[in-house]
Parts: C-alpha cells; sequence; structure tokens
C-alpha cells in the first residue's frame, strides 16, 4: 500500500471518527442539557412541567421543614430557594448533601410537579462554606440582592445569620 | 524564620529554574557542551530548592505556625498530625508547591538516569522542563505565595475542609500529580524532538517509559479520587461526570491513546507526527485540568473558594505552552519522515483505530465539559450538561472501542489478515454471548447491564487469548507453554493485564447499573429491606474524636434472620468549620458492597433518614483500574525499557518478537 493510499485511509477514518462523534455529541446535547434558572426567571417564564432545569439561589432562612414520617416512609423536606427577589418553594426526597443550611447557597436540579412544587431530584451544596456557586452569585446580581459595583459579594457564611435564633437546615 | 527560608528556596528555585531554561537550550542550538552540561546540575539544585521549600512548609503545617496565613487559613491546632501533614497540599498554595515539586523531580530523574540520552536532547528536555518549571513557579510566587505571613498571629488556624480529612488526601492529589507532570517530561521530549527536528525508534523508546508511569499513576490517583469520593461523600455512586473529575480524564485518555501511538514510533518507526501531537495535547489536557480546578470557572464538587486572577494566570501559562507548542509543531512536524508502512489490517492499523476512538471520546468528553464556559460566553445562557449527556454520547463510542482492543494485540505488525484473528477469537465471542444471555436472565431483563458484561466477559478472555496464542497454551504442552509464557517480554504481559483490568472496571460499572439503593426514615428498632438483607437500626449514639462530634448508627444486617454484621455509619460535626460529614459504612465480600448512610434525626419523633445500597460487584472498578496500573508498572519492568539506548543492538538481535 502506497504512503497515499494509506493516507486517505486515515483520513477517512479520521472523518468517520469526528463525524460520528458530532453526531453523538448534538443528538445528545439535544436532550439533555439543562437550563440553569433563578427564582425570578422562573416568575417571569414558567418553564414547562416535563422539562427539567436547575433552581439555584439561597435557601430562605426559617423555611426548612421535615415532614413527619413513619416507618418505611421516604423521608421529605420542604425549603424555599430565594434570589432576594422571588421566591420557589422545593421539596425534596432524600439526604441532604453536608453543607445544606438556611442561608447557603444552593443548586437544585428537579423539575416543576402538577401541585407548582419545584420537585428537586438533586440537591447539590458544595464543599466549601465560603463557596458561592457561580450561577447563584449571577442569580443574585440580577436579582438586585447583590450590586457589583459595591465589591465582591457578600461570602456565603454571613448569610447563615439571617435567622441565629432557628437551628436548623443540618447547620450549627 | 523557617517560611522565610521556604519562601527564599522558591524564589531560587525560581531563578535557577530561569537559567535552566536559557542555557541548556541555547546551548544545544550553539553547541556548546558545556552549557548544555548545565542543565542536569540546575535540574538537580532546582529540585533541591523546592524541596526545601516544600519541607518548610510542611514544618510551619506540623508545628501549627499561626503566622503563616496559609497555616491560618487551613489548619487548626486540634487536628490530627497526619491531616496537619496531608493538610500541606490540601490547599491551592500547598498543592501548587507540590506540582513543582514532583516537576523537580522528574527533571532530577531525567538528568540523572538520561545519562545515555544524546546529549543534545537531554539538554533540550531539560531547558523545556525548566520552562514549564518557571511558569509555576512565577504564578506560585506572583498570586499564591504559601509562605506569606500575618501580622499579629491568630489564635488558630480555621481549620481544613473537614471534607479533606481523610486519608485519600493523602495519597489521591500526589497520584494525580505524578500523572499530570509525567506528560510535562513527554511534552518536554516532544518539544525537543521538534526542535531537533528527528524523532526515531530511541525517541519512542525514551517517551514510551514517561508516558506508561505517567498514566499509571494517572489511573491509580483517578481510581483512588473516585474511590474516594465512593465512601466520603456518601452518594453511593463512583463516577458523576463532574468537571473535575473529567478534567482528569482527559489526560488519561489522551495519554492512553499516547501510551499506543509511542509504542508504533519504537517499534516501526511511523505515527511520528501524531504521537508529537498527542503528546503535546495530553500536557495540554493536564494544564487545562489544573485551569479548571483552580480557577472555579466550572460548577463542580472541587469547587473551594477561588480566585479569577489566578484562573487568568493559569490561562495565560496554557495558553503559552500550548501556541508555542503548536506553532513549532506546524513548523516542524514535515521534518518527521514516516519510515515504516503499514496496511490499514495490521496492528498499526489497530492501534490508529484505537487512538481515532478514544480520541473521538475525548473531544465529546471535552465538549461536554467545556459547553457551559462557552454557552456562557457567548450566548450568556447558563447550562450545565449532566451524566445523561456523558453516557449518551460517549456509550457508543467505547463500544467499538472495546470490540477492536481484543482483536489488536493477535494481530501481527506490517500486514494482518482478519480470519486468523477471527479463529483465535471466536471462542471468546462465544463466551461474550452466553455472558450476555445469563445476564439479562438474572438480572431480570436489564439489557445495558448485561450488554456492559457481555463486553467485559470479552475484554479478559481476549487478553487470556492473547496470552494463550502467544504462549501456544492449546497447541504444544502444558510444560511448552510455561516455558514460553516465563520467555514472554513483560510488556506482553503488562499489556495483556492491563486490558484484562479494562474488562474488569467494565464489569464492575456494569454491576453498579444493577446496585439497588432505599431511603427510608427509621425509629430505633425498625428495619427495612433491600436486595435480600434485613437493615435494622438498633440505636444512634454519640460519639466524641479529637476536633469532631458525631452520632453515630448502629445498624444490624441479617439475611433470612441470621444477623450478619453490623454496620456503624456515622455524621460528624466539626465545630472548627461548622460542618457536618457523612461517614458511610461500607461492608464488602469484593462481589458487592452493602452500603449505609445516616442522614439528619428528627427532634421530634427521634427518627433518623438512613439511607441503604446494595452495590453489586462495585469493588471490580478500583480492583480493575489498579490492574491496569499494575500491568502498566510491568510494562515498565521491561527489557527493552530497562536496557539503555545504545545498547539498541543487543536488543534487536534478542529474540522478543512474537513466537507464533
Amino acid at each position: 500500500m502506497t504512503r497515499k493510499r494509506r493516507r486517505l485511509w486515515i483520513l477517512l477514518l479520521c472523518g468517520i471518527g469526528v463525524g460520528s462523534a458530532t453526531a453523538l455529541t448534538l443528538t445528545a446535547f439535544q436532550d439533555n442539557i439543562v437550563f440553569f434558572r433563578s427564582p425570578s426567571d422562573i416568575i417571569a417564564e414558567r418553564p414547562a412541567p416535563e422539562r427539567s432545569f436547575r433552581l439555584g439561589g439561597l435557601v430562605e432562612a426559617g423555611s426548612v421543614e421535615r415532614e413527619q414520617s413513619a416507618n418505611g416512609d421516604r423521608p421529605t423536606i420542604r425549603f424555599r430557594v430565594t434570589d432576594g427577589a422571588n421566591t420557589i418553594p422545593v421539596t425534596y426526597q432524600g439526604v441532604l448533601p453536608d453543607l445544606f443550611r438556611e442561608g447557603q447557597g444552593v443548586v437544585t436540579a428537579g423539575r416543576f410537579g402538577t401541585d407548582g412544587m419545584f420537585r428537586a431530584t438533586e440537591v447539590l451544596a458544595r464543599h466549601d462554606e465560603t463557596y458561592m456557586p457561580p450561577e447563584v452569585a449571577d442569580a443574585l446580581k440580577r436579582a438586585g440582592h447583590w450590586q457589583p459595583e459595591q465589591g465582591t459579594p457578600p461570602p456565603a457564611a454571613t448569610w447563615n445569620t439571617m435567622q441565629p435564633t432557628r437551628t436548623g437546615g443540618g447547620g450549627s | 524564620m523557617i517560611a522565610e527560608l521556604g519562601h527564599f528556596a522558591l524564589a531560587l528555585a525560581m531563578i535557577l529554574a530561569l537559567a535552566q531554561s536559557i542555557l541548556p537550550l541555547l546551548g544545544a542550538e550553539m553547541r556548546n557542551g558545556r552549557m548544555m552540561a548545565t542543565g542536569a546540575p540546575l535540574a538537580l539544585g532546582q529540585c533541591l530548592a523546592i524541596a526545601t521549600a516544600f519541607g518548610c512548609l510542611m514544618y510551619s503545617y506540623a508545628i501549627n505556625d499561626t503566622t503563616v496565613v496559609n497555616v491560618v487559613q487551613n489548619s487548626h491546632s486540634a487536628k490530627p498530625m497526619l491531616y496537619k501533614i496531608t493538610g500541606t497540599w490540601g490547599n491551592h498554595e500547598g498543592s501548587l508547591v507540590l506540582w513543582i515539586m514532583i516537576l523537580g523531580i522528574c527533571g532530577a530523574a531525567v538528568s540523572a538516569f538520561g545519562r545515555e540520552l544524546p546529549t543534545a536532547l537531554r539538554a533540550r528536555v531539560l531547558g523545556v522542563l525548566g520552562l514549564i518549571s518557571l511558569g509555576f513557579l512565577a504564578f506560585t510566587i506572583k498570586t499564591s505565595n504559601p509562605f506569606e505571613r500575618v501580622w499579629p498571629p491568630a489564635l488558630d488556624g480555621q481549620g481544613l475542609n473537614p471534607i479533606l480529612q481523610d486519608i485519600g488526601l493523602a495519597l489521591h492529589p500526589p497520584l494525580l500529580y505524578l500523572g499530570y507532570v509525567g506528560y510535562a517530561v513527554t511534552f518536554a521530549f516532544a518539544i525537543a524532538a521538534l526542535i531537533e527536528g528527528r524523532v526515531d525508534a530511541a525517541w519512542g523508546r525514551w517517551v514510551r517509559p514517561w508516558s506508561l508511569a505517567a498514566w499509571s499513576f494517572l489511573t491509580m490517583g483517578i481510581a483512588l479520587g473516585s474511590w474516594w469520593a465512593y465512601y466520603e461523600l456518601g452518594w453511593g455512586g463512583y463516577w458523576f461526570w463532574d468537571p473535575v473529575e473529567n478534567a482528569s480524564l482527559l489526560p488519561w485518555l489522551i495519554g492512553t491513546a499516547l501510551l499506543h501511538s509511542a509504542i508504533v514510533v519504537e517499534k516501526r518507526e511511523a505515527l511520528k507526527t501524531w504521537t508529537i501531537l498527542l503528546a503535546i495535547i495530553a500536557f495540554g489536557m493536564s494544564l487545562l485540568g489544573t485551569f479548571l480546578v483552580r480557577s472555579g470557572v466550572l460548577n463542580s464538587v472541587h469547587s473551594f473558594a477561588n480566585d479569577p486572577e489566578r484562573g487568568l494566570f493559569i490561562l495565560g501559562l496554557l495558553m503559552f505552552y500550548l501556541a508555542g507548542a503548536f506553532l513549532l509543531f506546524a513548523f516542524r512536524a514535515r521534518a518527521m519522515i514516516p519510515t515504516g508502512v503499514f496496511a490499514p489490517v495490521s496492528r498499526e492499523g489497530a492501534i490508529v483505530l484505537n487512538n481515532l476512538l478514544i480520541c473521538s471520546i475525548t473531544a465529546v468528553v471535552f465538549v461536554g465539559t467545556l459547553w457551559p464556559l462557552f454557552a456562557d460566553a457567548l450566548f450568556g445562557s447558563k447550562v450545565s450538561v449532566g451524566p445523561p449527556f456523558f453516557n449518551a454520547a460517549s456509550f457508543p463510542l467505547v463500544v467499538p472501542l472495546l470490540l477492536a482492543m481484543a482483536a489488536g494485540p493477535l494481530m501481527p505488525w506490517k500486514r494482518a489478515q482478519l480470519v486468523p484473528v477471527v479463529m483465535k477469537l471466536w471462542w471468546v465471542a462465544v463466551i461474550g454471548f452466553a455472558t450476555f444471555f445469563v445476564a439479562l436472565l438474572a438480572s431480570g431483563q436489564q439489557v445495558l447491564p448485561a450488554v456492559g458484561f457481555a463486553f467485559a466477559a470479552w475484554v479478559v478472555g481476549a487478553a487470556f487469548a492473547d496470552i494463550a496464542d502467544r504462549t501456544a497454551l492449546f497447541r504444544t504442552s502444558l510444560g511448552n507453554a510455561w516455558s514460553r509464557a516465563k520467555g514472554l517480554p513483560r510488556a506482553a504481559w503488562g499489556a495483556a493485564i492491563a486490558h484484562a483490568g479494562i474488562g474488569i472496571t467494565a464489569a464492575g460499572i456494569a454491576g453498579m447499573g444493577l446496585a439497588q439503593e432505599r431511603l427510608v426514615s427509621l425509629a430505633a428498632g425498625e428495619s427495612t429491606t433491600l436486595a435480600g438483607y434485613e437493615w435494622r437500626l438498633d440505636s444512634v449514639r454519640d460519639e466524641v474524636g479529637p476536633n469532631w462530634t458525631a452520632r453515630r448508627a448502629y445498624i444490624t444486617v441479617l439475611r433470612d434472620g441470621r444477623e450478619l454484621r453490623v454496620m456503624t455509619p456515622a455524621r460528624r460535626f466539626f465545630p472548627v468549620a461548622r460542618m457536618h460529614t457523612t461517614e458511610v459504612a461500607i461492608h464488602t465480600n469484593l462481589m458487592a458492597d452493602l452500603y449505609a448512610v445516616i442522614g439528619e434525626e428528627e427532634a421530634a419523633t427521634g427518627r433518623a433518614v438512613v439511607r441503604v445500597h446494595y452495590n453489586l460487584l462495585a469493588p471490580w472498578i478500583w480492583i480493575g483500574a489498579a490492574i491496569m496500573a499494575l500491568g502498566a508498572a510491568l510494562s515498565l519492568a521491561d527489557r527493552r525499557v530497562r536496557v539503555s539506548a545504545p545498547n539498541r543492538a543487543a536488543i534487536r538481535a534478542a529474540p522478543t518478537t512474537r513466537p507464533a
């Protein structure tokens, strides 16, 4: 086999490889990209109930409620996610992440139920109490909770003191 | 004083790196032997200086020196000594010093073990390593000085993030860094070859051990990270397609491709430009991983509080190294003339296919990982790309890869026939199909896990068929096969073992596809059932540790009314960080893990949230990875790697070819 023909073969193979990778990526993108929405976004434009998305903001202080449960029940937790301007109620069945706290930035993934509650299938709170998810920081900015010209966003930890009397949210 | 010494050592290392990045490179251009000879002592000196700096930082942590900002922010006097020490690299600044120290050790290793390298090549490699080191030292000193002082001293430190106070942390970052930095060495070899305009079998022989070692460490580092996430985070999963996990997977994938194409360069002197390109991209991916972790541009479980200035600096470094490398590549790649010619159906052809598929998977993972960044920059939309995307897009590419990786090692170099390969593999295919149907029946018609098991059997069986073929196991007497097995090059064993490791990991992943979990709220004395086991919550008690308090649950696992084991998951509270962590209880018999997590307790009723998992074959994921790393280490011990370049003729004479 000559070099020219071999090169042709390799080019052809590369074409197939790149083509199939692109096709796979595009089809997978169509179904699987998850958009981020802040509470204000949702009030402005309510997503369709079948579409799953990520809702992020701060866990509103004093909003965390645990449902009384009997033997064998899946434990249910209700809380509200706020960006300072608007609030969305959320229910979640599961073990909350270790850093889930009232006043802390949180990102939840899920979709709206027919009852208007956001049903989270995933609750993400990060490993570091001073860390603020970038989407949440952006949502707070847009909602006017934090003005960029006043400097860096207040550390998420300071929001822990919003409701000092109540010890909830698995926190201190 | 010690901190100042460390700072000074860091600055000294930077000066040495500056000299190392100029003198040997210039000397090699001017054919000045004395200038070229400066490379080795400079690399050694730099290594010593950085080791001193690292030692000083470790000392500051060990004595809990609260006048050092880095210690104040990341340590605490009440922390156990082990975690004070490992805390040295549990933060941004310290981990950078570790990164540079490992790079320094690699440079010293090149200068110590590279005596047989051509002088100019060694000088250039050391020069490029010095340049990389210089960039990272400048970054450390400019944006993240670990030795900054604070006055007056803080009363005590703020504590290390409790989630990092684990033995996994002691090993995970150093192993990953060994892998990343190993690709810095192959990168340096690639750049040196581009400057010289020459790539030959000797070059391939030098690059292969480094890429093997880097791959081996990276494999272990990723596996350890995955195992750590499995038992520390308590989510019951082992891989989350998190951006930072992907960032370590990208260099691993490219490194896998590099590993294979370097063999072709070494044995057949073909695929030269391609191998150079892979070496450049592998290091680029390592840098990208560093950038993603350190800049915090992506929302990830590894995101700690970050500084955008640092991200920008690393992005600058990434651009500098990659743009320089690609520019050089564009000008010099034509000089690499391939001499080995091969047919499409041949070992080389199989490796090209392997490279193609792996690079396609890399492209898919790369796009999925970085898409949120691009979407934000281009359209201002906040999106995230999660596991469903990665599973859907990479799975169809993994299938042909697993199919082909069985056939590749059975093909001869240059030109192969498909029929003999099929003859050697037909019984493996039969086993694969049988496995599929058995798994389908046993799992209650779950197709995807059954496919996974079939491929696992196929890959492991093919690795066995490869060894059986090489030792003529079924064609001659056992004694003859045994003596052939002993004479087989270790690289052949290594390859077969590493391939089998992939199969075992695939089996583990398929098994996790059948994992079951249950989330319940239990009061003491109540129980739940999962996977044929009864899990009874006996009690939840208080416990006190050195720097934490905990609530520990006692869960008795029963099978057919017989008590099997008491599992004791806990939820720890760290007062210094005001943070909870989950202590998972895992009981394994190597075929399956019983996995229990305790969540919050209801104050009013005393009920506790309990999550139990039955994870089929979960340990196989990490056992498979360990076997892969072992295979690479065995290849590394191969004769042709151990024997130095000038003795090449002796190796050529030795019968290392396939005995079949």
